[in-house]
């Protein structure tokens, strides 16, 4: 059995110090200025003495070597980063080489993946990289030439002596490059000048993932090797009271069983091995907190939308006036349930823990999280750790959580041996850091001309925190708001779930805008753009989203979709900032053999600047379809505290036959890129179901929408 | 246990199992192929996908006692250098986001062009519907099946 077949580091500086004179530049991630970049001697590099963040490595055949820091999940990093790198460098992406870097604190910083927000933070670091190393190598050629710097341009990994026709390959020049003091400020390309920003680039893992390469966490198979698969309590609120493992000890290839915490490890030769004597464990729990059913929630859900124990999260104005004078109210309910996150790739990590330190390896979004967890459980120095990023079988919030990987670290230590945990897709389901379940109550006011004077928003959620976004649109838009949450604390465990909060938010929020609209007799998307207006004129409180942005994709919106001007298509509108960008989107509903199909999205972006066409359109279609199939489908419901679902063939996921044609458009304003992994999905549910609305009458307030009595008497 | 002698990507493995093993597991954890992934072990989402004599079949429930002589085909044997139509297919259209269902939704539709190298529209969702990509790539595995299609010709 062998290991990944990745690089790891050790062997990339092994491979980048064993070529002879190249050009080495530590970047740092830490800060955004030239100055903290050095070049870096091949011998330091080996010694492992450089205080650097990460590495772009010129050697002298011209490849240009990157380390990629950011765990991949799907978010396409590991090409968008080097992108930018390679842009300011005039590299020839043909010679690019990207690398995943290992948990390394001393190097990188922000080694981690969620909200959206690698791409702005590193943004500039990552041009400066380019740039500086750019700065040097036309330096060197001008040295060698005898022809000033400002003679020189460069294209294409080369540089270029137009009088002359000259030209210097960057392989050639690497050696004397290096040699060149580091410039302390450099200067950036005009963003009108990019030629590899914006374009579509293929996924530098492409011809690993087609043809089955070990990437991911479950592909790891090391030396001496254990399997392991843990029984957790099938109920959150119970927990483990006595357990009788001798049939599966008896079984064959299995090593042991151990019990720690809740967990009953069951350890083996094999994943098959230890699945069968898992199944073999016989295990009493006990009732240690409440187990809740959905009922439950449902009632909690309506008591605590009447309680007087709320907390305040916005207030502007006098609601109460507002509500009293108003010529028309409207009141809204919409609740949506747990999910959990399903990624394909279910949880799973290696952990070795030996008398001299822990070798961890496997899918995280965190590893500088995990690493510190792991220290303080077992009670070592965290550099005595070392932790091993594989690709990510999708990540969706799930693995932002590091329970899986104190579980493995946790069994290695009791047991002493390397192992493999390994989450069955029942285990990945039932296991819990679920999408909290949150229910709505929306109030609007009305005057006599249809104008929002009063906006009340109650929002109760199942461990969800604040379930609310009190500053995001309509804040600001309207002269007397409220909003006010409640948390229910349950036994069942959430997490962040892709767009915390918003993933729901957003489709109960612009559903209910739909509604008030509606009953104002007004265009859906003229009324927002009424509120918009007022915001910018007198605008209430604080606004903390760009207005002008926001505008800018409700008007991409209508242009592409030819908004309010087809005929025999119903149409439904939404528009959301989340996460650092703004996506409007316009869902089309054709009513075909009596029930309403989604037949095509449109999606306006601003995310800033788009790095790679093929990354973020395939995002913003992914988005889409994440936050209409889960809208459309997926539930997870609880009986005593146990879920009702456990794998695909009872918890709905959307399938190919279920999606609509989706149209992506991105706005062109020049502003540096503010993320995308996630402000695609908010959107789409309400647009879903204000076009469902508009098609058969009907309005979707719940989610999953298949189960919803207004759907099927369509 | 007993020894299973298994045709593979044209060469012969040797596995020392329980008969009731899945296919899935001997591939990953006793032969290193692991081109060929666990997604829910119940034959619903297709990510363990292989070909048994030309067929796709879901490798997580089929059991290696009933693979006998057949002729077993995985990710990894689909070409020596990854340049099968339908990988360069994928490799050209982007598919991939994750990346981790892609081989299962390769397999699923190279299986279909060997039997139908010319199907309609329909055809093609009709097969891939079996294959759940979570992060939601369906646009581009559908344009890329098209697109392999039009390769083969």
């Amino acid at each position: 059995m062998s290991s990944l077949s990745k690089p790891s580091r050790r062997n990339f500086m092994k491979l980048a110090a064993t070529a002879s004179g190249g050009l080495f530049l530590g970047f740092s991630w830490t800060s955004s200025v030239a100055s903290a970049m050095e070049v870096v001697s091949d011998t330091a590099i080996a010694a492992g003495k450089i205080e650097f963040n990460s590495f772009l490595a010129l050697s002298p055949d011209g490849i240009v070597t990157i380390l990629s820091p950011n765990p991949e999940l799907g978010q396409n990093i590991k090409t968008s980063f080097p992108m930018v790198v390679a842009e300011e460098l005039d590299a020839d992406w043909t010679k690019v080489k990207v690398v995943q870097a290992p948990l390394d604190t001393k190097k990188f910083e922000r080694q981690l993946t969620g909200g959206s927000g690698a791409v702005p933070h590193s943004w500039e670091r990552l041009r400066k990289a380019g740039a500086t190393a750019r700065y040097m190598l036309v330096e060197a050629a001008a040295k060698r030439l005898k022809v000033p710097a400002s003679s020189l341009t460069t294209e294409n990994g080369m540089v270029v002596h137009q009088a002359s026709g000259r030209k210097l390959s960057y392989g050639e020049l690497a050696t004397e490059a290096s040699k060149i003091p580091v410039p302390t400020d450099v200067k950036l390309k005009d963003p009108k000048d990019f030629k590899l920003i914006g374009t579509a680039v293929r996924n530098v893992d492409n011809h690993e993932m087609i043809t089955g390469k070990p990437l991911y966490g479950l592909d790891i198979y090391k030396e001496g090797m254990l399997f392991a698969m843990i029984q957790r309590p099938k109920a959150f609120g119970m927990k483990l009271k006595s357990v009788d493992a001798a049939a599966a000890k008896a079984m064959p290839g299995i090593v042991d069983v151990v019990t720690f915490k809740n967990n009953v490890a069951v350890v083996g030769k094999s994943t098959w091995q230890v699945n069968k004597a898992r199944k073999a464990l016989k295990i009493e729990y006990e009732k240690e907190a409440t187990l809740e059913s959905s009922a439950d929630h449902d009632r909690i859900f309506k008591e605590l939308l009447d309680s007087p124990d709320v907390t305040v999260r916005r207030k502007d104005g006098d609601v109460d006036a507002a509500f009293k004078k108003a010529a028309k109210v409207i009141k809204s309910e919409y609740q949506c349930p747990f999910l959990p996150h399903s990624p394909m790739e279910p949880m799973n990590f290696f952990a070795h823990v030996r008398e001299d330190g822990v070798e961890l390896a496997g899918p995280t979004q965190t590893p500088e999280m995990a690493r510190g967890m792991v220290a303080k459980m077992l009670n070592i120095d965290p550099e005595k750790i070392t932790l091993e990023l594989t690709r990510l079988g999708g990540g969706f919030g799930r693995r932002l959580s590091a329970d899986y990987v104190l579980e493995a670290a946790e069994l290695s230590s009791i047991i002493k041996a390397p192992v493999k945990l390994i989450w069955t897709r029942e285990d990945d389901t039932t296991g819990g850091t679920y999408r909290p379940a949150v229910r709505y109550r929306f109030e609007a006011a009305l005057d006599e001309k249809g104008n929002m004077i009063g906006y009340k928003l109650r929002g109760v959620g199942m461990n969800a925190g604040n379930p609310t976004r009190e500053d995001n649109f309509p804040s600001g838009a309207v002269d007397n708001l409220l909003i006010e949450s409640v948390d229910h604390k349950s036994p069942i465990t959430t997490g962040p779930w892709r767009a915390p909060i918003t993933n729901f938010l957003a489709y109960a929020e612009q559903a209910f805008l739909d509604e008030v609209a509606h009953e104002a007799g007004k265009d859906p998307v003229q009324f927002r753009l009424e509120l918009l207006d007022k915001a910018k004129k007198s605008p209430v409180g604080e606004i903390k989203y760009d207005i002008d942005r926001m505008k800018g994709v409700i008007d991409l919106a209508v242009e592409k979709s030819g908004w309010g001007k087809k005929k025999g298509v119903a149409q439904g509108f939404s528009v959301y900032f989340s996460h650092r960008s703004y996506v409007a989107q316009v869902g089309e509903v054709e009513v075909k053999n009596g029930a309403p199909v989604v037949t095509k999205m449109y999606a306006a972006c601003d995310c800033g600047m788009v790095i790679n066409l093929s990354g973020a359109n395939q995002q913003v279609k992914g988005g889409i379809i994440d936050g209409m199939g889960h809208a459309m489908y997926s539930k997870l419901s609880f009986k005593d505290g146990a879920p009702d679902q456990s794998n695909f063939n009872n918890y709905r996921l959307i399938r190919l036959k279920e999606v609509p044609e989706v149209d992506v458009h991105f706005v062109n304003n020049g502003i540096d890129p503010t993320g995308l992994g996630e402000p695609a999905l908010p959107p789409t549910g309400g647009a879903v179901a204000n076009a469902i609305f508009k098609a058969t009458g009907k309005r979707l307030r719940n989610q999953p929408f298949i189960e919803q009595a207004e759907l099927k008497t369509v | 246990m007993a020894t299973y002698k298994l045709q593979i990507n044209g060469r012969t493995y040797e596995a020392d199992v329980e008969a009731d093993t899945p296919l899935l597991w001997v591939l990953r954890d006793n032969l290193g192929l692991v081109g060929t992934k666990y997604g829910c072990g119940i034959a619903q989402c297709g990510a363990c996908t292989v070909h048994v004599n030309g067929d796709a079949v879901r490798s997580c429930v089929y059991p290696v006692s009933a693979v006998g002589t057949s002729k077993v085909t995985t990710i990894e044997g689909l070409s020596e250098m990854g340049d099968h139509p339908v990988q360069l297919a994928w490799d050209e259209v982007d598919v991939a986001q994750c990346g981790y269902c892609q081989a299962g939704q390769i397999m699923a539709a190279t299986a279909l062009l060997n039997k139908n190298p010319n199907p309609t529209a329909e055809e093609i969702d009709n097969t891939m519907n079996g294959n759940i990509c979570r992060c939601g790539t369906y646009h581009r595995i559908r344009e890329a099946v098209a697109l392999a299609a039009k390769k083969t010709k």
